[in-house]
């Protein structure tokens, strides 16, 4: 029995010189490590690249450089001695320095800096470049050698210059230069922050009625609450607009405001992301502990002083998050301040106009980067609260249990009532307006405006192709996310693989929609890029959107993989089975709720989006959400609302299967959560 | 068995997470059929040893053996052993049969083979009735058997035990203890437990290994452990254990002012201090009050006495000892028969044997 270790057999120094042990990497290593870096990829190429290829646009600028062209004119006398074009510019003091930045596509015509000139004058020019890279166009010729190349003043006119490009700040000296652009910074901001402060106001009082009283109705409350996720979000720019617009059937109220501006977008942002907000409060309520009220209690302390002093305390972190969560969604938002922005500008607009206005691809780069700051910055700060607030939570916490107040459940039923009521009439609205033959002249009913094929927009076949690009993105999305979760959580070792990973599925939260489709552009529609081909294809849609709500389907993901016994892996392990049959056999059966909930968060979102895919439909790819804005745009306000109210059906619709199926896969393959 | 190769051959193991050591140069043999127990406060390397041995964290020097075969490196799929968890890592959504049905698919046999297979393992655990049920409807002791069972099904070499009656109650823990030590007995299978339950340890080990801050303390049977502790650690960490403050003496002698003990082999030189160790249930009531004093024994005052049920334990305190406090266990019998009571006066005997001397080294 004498197995005790003879010391003296053991080297004195082994630490020094024992081999550092490697460890063999099996077969379920290598495979995971390939999904990993295969949806990695996937992540780099939907996201990062298209970033990156922004982000160098902004600093891609565009300026004539006279200096870079040699003219001689020759009058009848003979040709006059060799100058820079620059010098016809300071003769005649055409342009400024300012004058001559331009984009990619600019063209200065020559003639311009010719005082007095007419194309019917007998004298004739010479024109070349000074040094080789510069370009001048002749009619549509592209003439960039050192050769001087001869013009009549008939041809002369046609002449024009292109731009050289360099990279540098400018853009953004120009953008900042501009009170019309910059002042939407302003313009965001205030309207984000003031958007912010009503929503969270009334989602709190709300999500505090819900968790704290005894009301009735929780339920209905709820499913109203939660609607207006269910439809775009220009949806309550045009309930508004029928409510209190020039037509409207409550102007009275408005007085000498309109609503078209300011009003409007705050209006319309509380109403779309009044959900958000209050789901994560509710969330951050309900998790209170009990046992606080009960010690404040038995210390004697009124109910105000509780309120202050436990409750708001204790729902900072979620008051926060929702707060952040608001900002960002407002700040980002497109399709409502199109709709009811009026001429008041926002940034996420700004980009709109100056990419398809414009064409001026460059601005619209610096206008992206310039929103990109605010929403990262929100996103941070929101990460770092949720962190603290998973630290609140503790396994001994006693869920707090309202006690029925007549008076209290009173009040909190009469302010549920009022919200609910106002979410309903926005809907009803719509639904009204969609159905009236010509408001406000025709009140008589129709169903004229679902006639979609006659308007400009696309058509029924865009609702279609929205169902379409829905599922897809439903169904692939949630394997890509799902798979992904699993394997950065699961996967032993390869630390910063997984790390990078990560980083990279949490960024599409912190990218404005608008600036991912933009991205897209400039990455996808370059001509070098073997992906060109995907450009104005449905699957662009479906890869956007996918890429745009990525970042909330991974941590729903996660919350359901963190839940699983971490040791499942080791035990199925030194069973010697694959850990694709634990995945296939256990994982995913037992994350089935989940897996629901990912693919219904990301249907609804990909009928509602429209900031992300403005850029990127085709004429054979065009969307519900985009029809509408398009219907709007055009002045068809009653079938655009009729298409908003058509997502909204089929978001409801989607919803119900959504519920029905889980609750029937609940009793069916989820028997063992029953005791 | 000293003659044979050992199974699982340990050797040189260290482990680092980052700059923290997490186990120091561990070398150790484990025999075939051995139950050994992995002993020691959390955070003291055993798990961690476990885990090394499993492959599930891999150690960054040193080599293990698994019957001849290096495994130093070898993901655990590529190892051979069964583990239970001390959540038991039960597959939630597949029934009892289905969990212990898991590691024998796919590996060539029939549906017949598989189901009969699992049937005699669940009635070697004594849950033959309950195949068809979700582990959520068993309690944790059926659970863990269940787990056990699945742990088993593929005949695996090496049994792997994390802490596994942890969550269990008293009782229950009590009854698996022999469960599993009749179980491992009967299957002949090499068993290597975590536990930082010492009684856990002594009553199911053939040999105990005690560790601490990522190195071994000692390695013996339970008797060893217990009787021959190597080093105060083992000492203080296993059962009761008075500790007196005290200066190596002469021959194996130890003292505390002027008493002189008598106290097993040591190695300190005279002068260097130590603590001298005596279990409570060694000291020795002296029925023969009129015995002379001296040869490790000496009076004391009977200074505090509490029943435990089994047992009185006694506090015995002197003057001599200078405010030092002694634990004592006296049987009901010998206090009734003796009158012992608090403020009483008695001689008790220090035996030999008992007693040890661990030096400072100073």
């Amino acid at each position: 029995m004498e197995m005790a270790i003879n010391m003296a057999d053991i080297p004195v120094n082994s630490l020094a010189t024992a081999p550092r042990i490697k460890p063999k990497t099996g077969r379920d290593d290598w495979i995971m490590r390939a999904f990993i870096l295969i949806i990695g990829l996937y992540l780099v190429i939907t996201l990062a690249l298209p970033l990156y290829a922004m982000l160098s646009k902004s600093l891609n600028t565009y300026a004539f450089d006279l200096s870079r062209y040699e003219i001689q004119i020759n009058t009848g006398t003979g040709w006059s001695k060799t100058t820079p074009v620059t010098n016809l510019n300071e003769a005649s003091k055409k342009f400024k320095p300012a004058d001559l930045n331009t984009s990619s596509d600019g063209r200065l015509p020559i003639v311009d800096m010719i005082e007095g000139f007419s194309f019917r004058s007998p004298t004739l020019y010479r024109l070349r470049n000074a040094q080789p890279g510069g370009a001048f166009l002749s009619g549509s010729e592209r003439i960039t050698d050192t050769e001087w190349h001869e013009f009549t003043s008939n041809k002369f006119r046609r002449v024009s210059l292109k731009p050289v490009g360099a990279t540098g700040l400018d853009n953004f000296f120009q953008y900042f230069s501009n009170p019309a652009l910059f002042n939407s910074i302003y313009n965001s901001l205030f309207i984000a922050i003031v958007s912010t402060i009503i929503t969270v106001s009334l989602a709190f009082a709300f999500a505090y009625a819900m968790a704290r009283s005894c009301m009735r109705f929780k339920g209905v409350f709820k499913v109203i609450a939660m609607a207006p996720i269910l439809v775009p979000s220009l949806l309550p720019g045009i309930a508004l607009v029928y409510l209190f617009g020039n037509q409207g059937m409550l102007k009275i109220l408005m007085g000498d405001q309109t609503i078209y501006g300011p009003i409007g977008i705050i209006a319309g942002s509380v109403f779309f992301t009044f959900p958000h907000a209050m789901i994560i409060i509710q969330t951050a309520l309900s998790i209170s502990d009990a046992r606080l009220y009960e010690a404040s209690d038995a210390l004697g302390a009124s109910k105000t002083k509780t309120f202050f002093t436990v409750t708001l305390p204790g729902a900072r972190y979620g008051l926060i998050s929702a707060a952040f969560v608001v900002f960002n969604l407002v700040i980002t938002d497109f399709g409502l301040p199109k709709v009811i922005g009026g001429q008041f500008n926002v940034l996420a607009v700004d980009i709109y106009k100056q990419v398809i206005g414009q064409q001026n691809f460059e601005m619209g780069a610096v206008v992206s980067v310039v929103l990109l700051i605010p929403a990262l910055l929100a996103f941070s700060v929101d990460r770092l609260v949720q962190k603290k607030q998973v630290a609140l939570l503790s396994a001994r916490s006693v869920p707090y249990q309202p006690i029925p107040n007549k008076r209290f459940d009173r009040i909190m039923f009469s302010y549920s009532s009022v919200v609910a009521g106002l979410i309903v009439t926005a809907l009803v609205v719509c639904q009204y307006a969609a159905l009236v033959k010509f408001w406000p002249y025709d009140l008589s009913l129709s169903l004229n405006n679902y006639n979609f094929d006659v308007m400009d927009g696309g058509g029924w076949g865009s609702f279609y192709n929205s169902i379409k690009m829905g599922f897809l993105v439903a169904v692939i999305g949630t394997v890509v996310v799902f798979t992904g979760g699993y394997m950065v959580e699961k996967a032993p070792g390869f630390a910063l693989g997984r790390g990078l990973f990560q980083f990279l599925a949490m960024l599409p939260m912190a990218i404005p929609g608008m600036v991912l489709g933009l991205a897209y552009i400039f990455f996808f529609n370059n001509p070098v890029n073997p992906l060109n081909a995907i450009y104005g294809t449905l699957a662009i849609l479906v890869i956007c959107s996918i890429t745009h709500f990525y970042t909330v389907s991974h941590l729903t993901a996660l919350t359901a993989l963190k839940q699983m016994d971490k040791e499942f892996e080791s035990v199925s392990a030194s069973l010697k089975q694959p850990f694709y049959k634990l995945f296939s056999r256990v994982t995913v059966p037992v994350c089935l709720p989940s897996i629901l909930d990912i693919s219904i968060y990301l249907f609804v979102n990909a009928m509602t989006t429209v900031s992300a895919v403005i850029f990127l439909y085709s004429p054979d790819t065009t969307l519900a959400s985009v029809a509408m804005l398009n219907m709007d745009d055009a002045g068809d306000i009653a079938p655009a609302a009729a298409m908003g109210m058509m997502i909204f059906y089929a978001n409801s619709l989607a919803r119900i299967f959504h519920h029905f199926a889980s609750k029937r896969l609940y009793t069916r393959t989820q028997a063992w959560r029953t005791r | 068995m000293a003659d044979k190769a050992p199974f699982l051959k340990i050797r040189n193991l260290t482990k680092m997470f980052g700059t923290f050591t997490a186990l120091k140069d561990i070398s150790l043999d484990i025999s075939e059929s051995e139950f050994i127990c992995f002993l020691g406060p959390s955070g003291c390397g055993k798990t961690t040893l476990l885990r090394a041995i499993a492959g599930l964290d891999i150690q960054t020097h040193g080599t293990i053996e698994q019957a001849g075969k290096d495994i130093s490196a070898l993901p655990p799929a590529e190892r051979d052993f069964g583990i239970v968890f001390q959540s038991y890592a039960l597959f939630p959504n597949l029934t009892v049969n289905r969990n212990v049905a898991y590691g024998l698919e796919n590996a060539g046999q029939n549906k017949k083979a598989i189901k009969e297979r699992v049937s005699e393992l669940l009635e070697m655990v004594g849950l033959a009735d309950q195949g068809n049920k979700y582990p959520a409807q068993l309690s944790g002791g059926q659970q863990q058997r269940i787990a056990l069972a699945r742990a088993l099904a593929t005949s695996p070499g090496l049994l792997l035990l994390d802490e596994p009656l942890s969550a269990l109650d008293a009782k229950v823990r009590t009854f698996l203890r022999h469960e599993i030590k009749d179980l491992q007995a009967k299957l002949g299978i090499t068993t290597v437990m975590v536990t930082h339950d010492q009684e856990e340890a002594l009553t199911m080990a053939d040999r105990i290994v005690v560790m601490d801050h990522g190195t071994i303390e000692q390695v013996g049977t339970p008797i060893e452990i217990y009787r021959e502790p190597a080093t105060l650690f083992v000492a203080d960490f296993i059962g009761e254990m008075n500790q007196l403050a005290a200066v190596a003496g002469k021959d194996n002698t130890a003292r505390i002012g002027d008493i002189e003990f008598t106290c097993n082999p040591h190695s300190a030189k005279e002068g260097e201090t130590g603590i001298l160790t005596i279990r409570p249930e060694d000291i020795v009531p002296q029925t023969d009050q009129t015995k002379t004093n001296g040869a490790n024994i000496i009076d004391v005052t009977i200074s505090e006495m509490e029943f435990l049920g089994a047992f009185w334990r006694a506090t015995l305190s002197d003057e001599k000892l200078q405010g030092r406090r002694l634990l004592a266990d006296f049987s009901i019998n010998a206090v009734s028969r003796m009158g012992l009571k608090i403020g009483g006066q008695i001689k008790v005997a220090f035996p030999q044997d008992a007693m040890r001397f661990y030096g400072n080294g100073n």
